[in-house]
């Protein structure tokens, strides 16, 4: 490759620099068409509908934030759908629903700070929408946890404590019966 | 961990669930099922040796089965069992196709057909009274029909015609004090004999026209003393009978209707006389008697006069007389010397003239030659042949010819009467395993048939030849244990007192051993115990068991304890323990540091022993010493009592062993309404895997385990005759369970208009119980569970967390635990024999009764059939744990007989015993049959079946494997020639 680029260069007849230098004017042997200006728009100067103007992409930030948190409400609704539709009895379906209820708001709580990550910024409120978005995962994760109770695989009933317990040993011993005739 | 094991309690629900009966395929059976035929311990032999045809031996026998053997190797042709009240009194041969035999008390006579078996006709005949019963079939070579059969019993004499069993006449004896003794009816004659004693001392001879059954003559004789019984007839017109003194032998002879009586004093055929005894081989002319323990022979001359011919030692047994060629009549005897057996058959009239001399090699567990049956041929060079049928001490029977042993049939496994199961030895180095094992090649074979068989590739013969490696698998019998605890020994005690190890692989008999002992010749044995499993310490010794037996019939006769190594069976001692054996207890949770199991012997004086007497068990004994208690059911009386351990007999013996007893509390069972028909307590090795019964709403209900309770069914005295002899208003049947160490009554339910016999099972905290409702005119199965109260307040989630509760500490019978039952009761629609409940080694497994039914099959049936939760309309819930819609009777599933197409023939006795992996269990069935087989009352949810082709899984997996490659390649190919493009 690197023969072939010396080869290249070597052999050079004619060449186009597409390379656009058209900030520096009097480097350019064209001029700008009349009515052109180079110079970049200009900013409106007044300060008032500058600040107009950030407040509303901070707004906009704000708004997409609050989306964001608000987003597992309605995975919420649809888990909660269908875990409904999953019935109370435990298979392949029921089980795979409720571990993957359980999962995606611990994997999204996991990684919170990333999912805010782009609307970071100092102007914007983030707690909130932090807060609203960690209540409704751990919202969503207590379905799960309802959901894995509901199906009986949670120890919380006294069955699933004492039903590895062995009959208690019995302090006396008698043994008989009919005499050998 | 606990919600592991819910999962894994879950998964077998659905497991068991989703198949709700065992079944089998065809090709299965015999895979893990063997069956073996037996006919029990012969009585009665009849040789059928005709030049044409198959040669056979029609016998009959204790177990009451009539067989019809092949004399050249000892198979069954066929075989009928009669019932257990159906006694077998004669069995001969008529017309020479039919085989006759007279049952229970001489009131029931059957042919069969001779060849195949089938029943010809059957005639029951009246029966006014208890009285000997003789068959009387004439022989008549020349088939003419006029010949009647005639039959004695219960007071009449019937003559019935041998070919469509019509009764052509009968005659009434059943006079007062008339006891008929002999019915003769000579060669060639139309005149019946019959002899009888009227009050024991007058002697009174009929003579009966044999075409009519009128009486032609009667003749009687006072004869100044008494007779005993015994009576031999020793010719057609003569009979010895010894009197009721037993030291004078009286001759009867009534030519032409006179009778009369020549006394001989047995002091002046032998010198040191005394009690004589008349034995029963019938020779003609002359008569076995047994004197001071020695046998004499005594001719009886033609005027009745008496002579001695010959003695011999009490060791000896003979047959009947057998006519062979020239008149002449033969008998054979066979005494033992060492161990071998000595077989001689000599002439009757000349006892110098020896026919035969046989010495044959005898294995010393087979005892003493008990009977003998003999049977002519002629051989090539017109001498005479003799085969002799031998029964043995040990119930076996051998043919025996020219000089050895043709065949052998143990048929002592008729009469098992008690089993235990025993471990085989681990697999060693060295040790040597008799099979060998297979070469990679034949392995591979084999798989590759197997392979081709699950593919339906296999061709006929490929089929029969997969079908015979499962048969002969090399690891079903081989001689050591293996990992799932499939090859184990049963152990059977049978009533002739024989041990016999069965291997479960094959069912061959792996050693057997004769009972000995020190104090008697032959103990009877009682029950059988395992003495010694080693499984945690004492690794190097052998396991053992314990066979308790008895010097004697009666309860006050000493025993004996018998210990036999159960890998050799070999016995390692056998101790005369001088006191009566009335109970044994065996107290399973205490062993000593060779891992023997303390028992505990009751005598009749209220005594118990301590065994094995050792200073170390009775250490363990005396810390334990308040907390063992015995109780005695004296079904007679209907009483039960319970009894506490007070001291040492120290004040009255010496032994250190031997324990007083004090009566502690009593049961007492009103005798005018109440008897105790049934009693049973739980197997004392069962293991119960929780104590706690989950429902369907989570709710836990605490199961009353205990070892301590015995279940008592009682009925009414009229209803405790035969099915329908009471009105259902007369009879009842209450059921009891107590408890043994309080004797405290648990509970009490009473079924009105019931009756006996109660079949019952005892496992966990559930009773079983089958009995028949005279009302609904059937038979009714009720479940009966028990729960305890006391310990439902355990439910506090956190409490149980933390580990403060009281479920495991010890519980005592003396803290009065509260206890409810529930119950419930269902039709079933066949008569039951036994029942039992499979047992697995943790418990885990769900159950199933096996129950014996009145066919001689097993059925095996779930629990969850008799369970007192089912409800006409279960919930959802309730549905998805397994709970069946209640019904008014229990289904009968044919498939879910696990004895298939087979019959174990008298079944008494079912024993489950429980194998290493989790959910299987070893059934093992006995009557006159054996019968075994392998369980999963869950299916095999813990290991693969046999028939799983591990063949195709590992091709599949190669060829998967390949495929992955295969793909592999060809999609960087595929890459490669796209980045060239």
């Amino acid at each position: 490759m690197d023969k072939g680029k010396a080869v290249m260069g070597a052999g050079r007849r004619w060449a186009v620099d597409f390379s656009d230098q058209s900030t520096v004017p009097s480097s350019r042997d064209i001029l700008d068409p009349p009515g052109f200006s180079r110079a970049p728009p200009e900013q409106d100067d007044s300060a008032t509908s500058r600040q107009k103007k950030d407040a509303e992409a901070n707004w906009k930030l704000q708004q997409k934030a609050w989306e964001v948190a608000q987003s597992p409400f309605k995975n919420l609704m649809m888990m909660g759908f269908m875990m409904w539709m999953a019935g109370n009895t435990v298979h392949l379906f029921s089980i795979g629903i409720t571990f993957s209820a359980l999962w995606q708001p611990l994997s999204a709580l996991q990684s919170v700070g990333k999912i805010f990550e782009p609307f970071k910024d100092n102007k914007v409120e983030l707690l909130m929408p932090k807060l609203v978005f960690l209540a409704l995962n751990l919202g969503g994760l207590a379905l799960g946890i309802w959901k894995l109770n509901t199906l009986g695989l949670l120890p919380t009933h006294a069955s699933d404590w004492v039903s590895s317990l062995p009959p208690p040993q019995e302090v006396e011993h008698s043994g008989g019966g009919y005499v050998f005739h | 961990m606990a919600m592991a094991l819910r999962l894994y309690l879950l998964l077998i629900v659905f497991v068991s669930s989703a198949i709700v009966s065992f079944s089998l395929y065809e090709d299965q059976v015999g895979l893990m099922d063997w069956h073996q035929r037996y006919i029990g311990k012969v009585k009665h032999a009849v040789f059928h040796t005709q030049k044409t045809g198959r040669k056979r031996v029609i016998v009959s026998t204790e177990e009451n089965v009539v067989a019809s053997l092949d004399l050249r190797h000892g198979e069954i042709f066929w075989r009928h069992v009669l019932g257990t009240k159906d006694a077998i009194d004669g069995v001969d041969i008529a017309l020479g196709k039919y085989v006759i035999t007279l049952s229970s008390e001489g009131s029931m006579l059957r042919a069969w057909n001779l060849p195949d078996g089938q029943m010809v006709w059957e005639t029951s005949l009246h029966s006014a009274q208890h009285s000997k019963s003789l068959l009387s079939v004439p022989v008549n070579l020349k088939f003419d029909k006029d010949y009647s059969i005639l039959v004695f019993g219960g007071g009449y004499l019937h003559a019935v015609s041998p070919i469509d069993g019509e009764l052509l006449w009968k005659k009434d004896f059943t006079a007062e004090g008339f006891e008929v003794q002999r019915v003769l009816q000579p060669l060639e004659s139309s005149i019946v004999y019959v002899l009888g004693f009227l009050h024991s001392s007058e002697a009174i001879v009929y003579q009966i026209d044999s075409k009519s059954g009128e009486v032609v003559a009667e003749k009687s004789k006072a004869f100044p003393g008494r007779f005993s019984g015994e009576i031999s007839a020793v010719s057609n017109d003569k009979v010895v009978v010894l009197d009721s003194t037993r030291s004078i032998l009286v001759t009867i002879s009534f030519v032409d209707g006179e009778i009369s009586f020549q006394k001989t004093l047995i002091s002046s055929l032998v010198e040191d006389s005394g009690e004589a005894e008349i034995l029963s081989p019938l020779l003609s002319n002359m008569l076995a008697v047994k004197v001071n323990k020695r046998t004499i022979f005594v001719r009886v001359g033609d005027q009745g006069k008496l002579e001695m011919v010959d003695s011999l030692s009490d060791e000896t047994a003979m047959s009947d007389s057998l006519p062979v060629a020239d008149d002449q009549v033969a008998f054979a005897s066979v005494h033992h010397e060492g161990s071998k057996i000595h077989l001689t058959v000599k002439l009757v009239d000349d006892l110098d003239t020896v026919l035969l001399r046989e010495s044959i090699q005898m294995d010393q567990h087979r005892g003493r030659v008990d009977r003998v049956f003999i049977n002519n041929y002629i051989k090539t060079d017109r001498s005479n042949g003799f085969r002799a049928l031998i029964v043995m001490e040990d119930h076996s029977l051998l043919l025996l010819q020219q000089g050895a042993i043709v065949w052998s049939r143990e048929e002592g496994l008729a009469s098992v009467t008690d089993v235990t199961t025993a471990e085989l030895p681990v697999e060693k180095d060295g040790v040597s395993v008799a099979k060998v094992e297979h070469t990679l090649v034949d392995w591979l074979k084999g798989h590759i048939l197997k392979l081709k068989g699950s593919l339906l590739l296999a061709s006929p013969e490929d089929v029969v030849a997969i079908q015979e490696m499962r048969m002969k698998s090399s690891g079903r019998s081989k001689l050591t244990r293996d990992h799932n605890g499939f090859r184990k020994l049963f152990i059977a005690l049978t009533r002739a007192g024989k041990l016999f190890a069965l291997h479960t692989g094959d069912g061959r008999i792996v050693w057997s051993t004769l009972l000995n002992s020190p104090a008697c010749a032959r103990p009877s044995g009682i029950s059988l115990y395992q003495w010694q499993v080693p499984h945690h310490h004492a690794m190097d010794e052998n396991p053992s068991v314990l066979v308790v037996g008895r010097c004697g019939s009666d309860s006050s006769s000493p025993g004996v304890l018998s210990f036999v190594d159960v890998y050799t069976g070999k016995e390692i001692s056998s101790s005369d323990i001088g006191h009566s054996v009335v109970q044994v207890m065996p107290l399973p949770l205490f062993t000593d540091s060779t891992e023997q199991r303390l028992h505990l012997i009751a005598d009749t004086d209220g005594h118990v022993h301590l065994y094995p007497k050792t200073p170390e068990a009775l250490g363990i004994f005396q810390r334990e010493f308040q907390n063992v208690y015995w109780y005695n059911v004296e079904g007679d009386d209907g009483i039960i009592r319970g009894h506490g351990m007070k001291s040492s007999c120290a004040g009255e013996t010496a032994d250190e062993y031997c324990f007083t007893t004090r009566e502690l509390w009593t049961v007492v069972f009103p005798s005018e309404s109440e008897k105790i028909i049934s009693t049973l307590t739980r197997k004392p090795n069962e293991v119960v895997h929780t104590q706690a019964k989950v429902s369907t709403d989570q709710d836990v209900l605490y199961k009353y385990v205990s070892r301590n309770l015995l279940f008592v069914a009682t009925v009414s005295p009229k209803g405790a005759g035969e099915i329908g002899s009471v009105t259902p208003e007369e009879s009842a049947l209450v059921v009891y369970l107590i408890d043994t160490v309080t004797g405290r009554i648990l509970h009490r339910l009473s079924h009105q208009g019931c009756q006996g016999p109660v079949h019952a099972v005892f496992s966990e905290n559930w009773v079983v119980y089958h009995y028949f409702n005279l009302r609904a005119h059937k038979y009714e199965v009720t479940v009966v569970e028990i729960y305890d109260q006391s310990r439902a307040e355990n439910k506090n989630v956190w409490k149980l967390v933390l580990g403060k509760h009281n479920l495991t500490a010890p519980i005592s019978s003396y803290s009065r635990p509260e206890m409810f039952t529930k119950s419930q009761s269902y039709f079933f629609p066949q008569s039951v024999k036994t029942i039992a409940v499979t047992s697995t080694a943790k418990g885990i497994t769900s159950k199933q009764l096996l129950i014996g039914t009145i066919g001689d099959q097993i059925l095996a049936l779930d629990k969850r059939f008799v369970d007192p939760r089912r409800t006409l309309n279960p919930s959802q819930a309730e549905k998805e744990e397994g709970i069946i819609p209640l019904t008014d009777s229990l289904p009968i599933i044919p498939q879910s007989y696990i004895t298939h197409s087979l019959k174990v023939e008298g079944l008494r006795g079912i024993v489950t015993a429980p194998a290493k992996l989790e959910s299987t269990t070893h059934v093992f069935a006995y009557g006159v049959d054996l019968f075994y087989t392998r369980l999963a009352p869950s299916k095999t949810y813990d290991s693969l079946t046999d028939d799983f082709s591990y063949a195709l899984l590992l091709i599949t997996i190669v060829a998967l494997v390949a495929a992955i490659y295969i793909t592999w390649a060809l999609s960087e190919k595929k890459e490669l020639s796209e980045k060239w493009r």
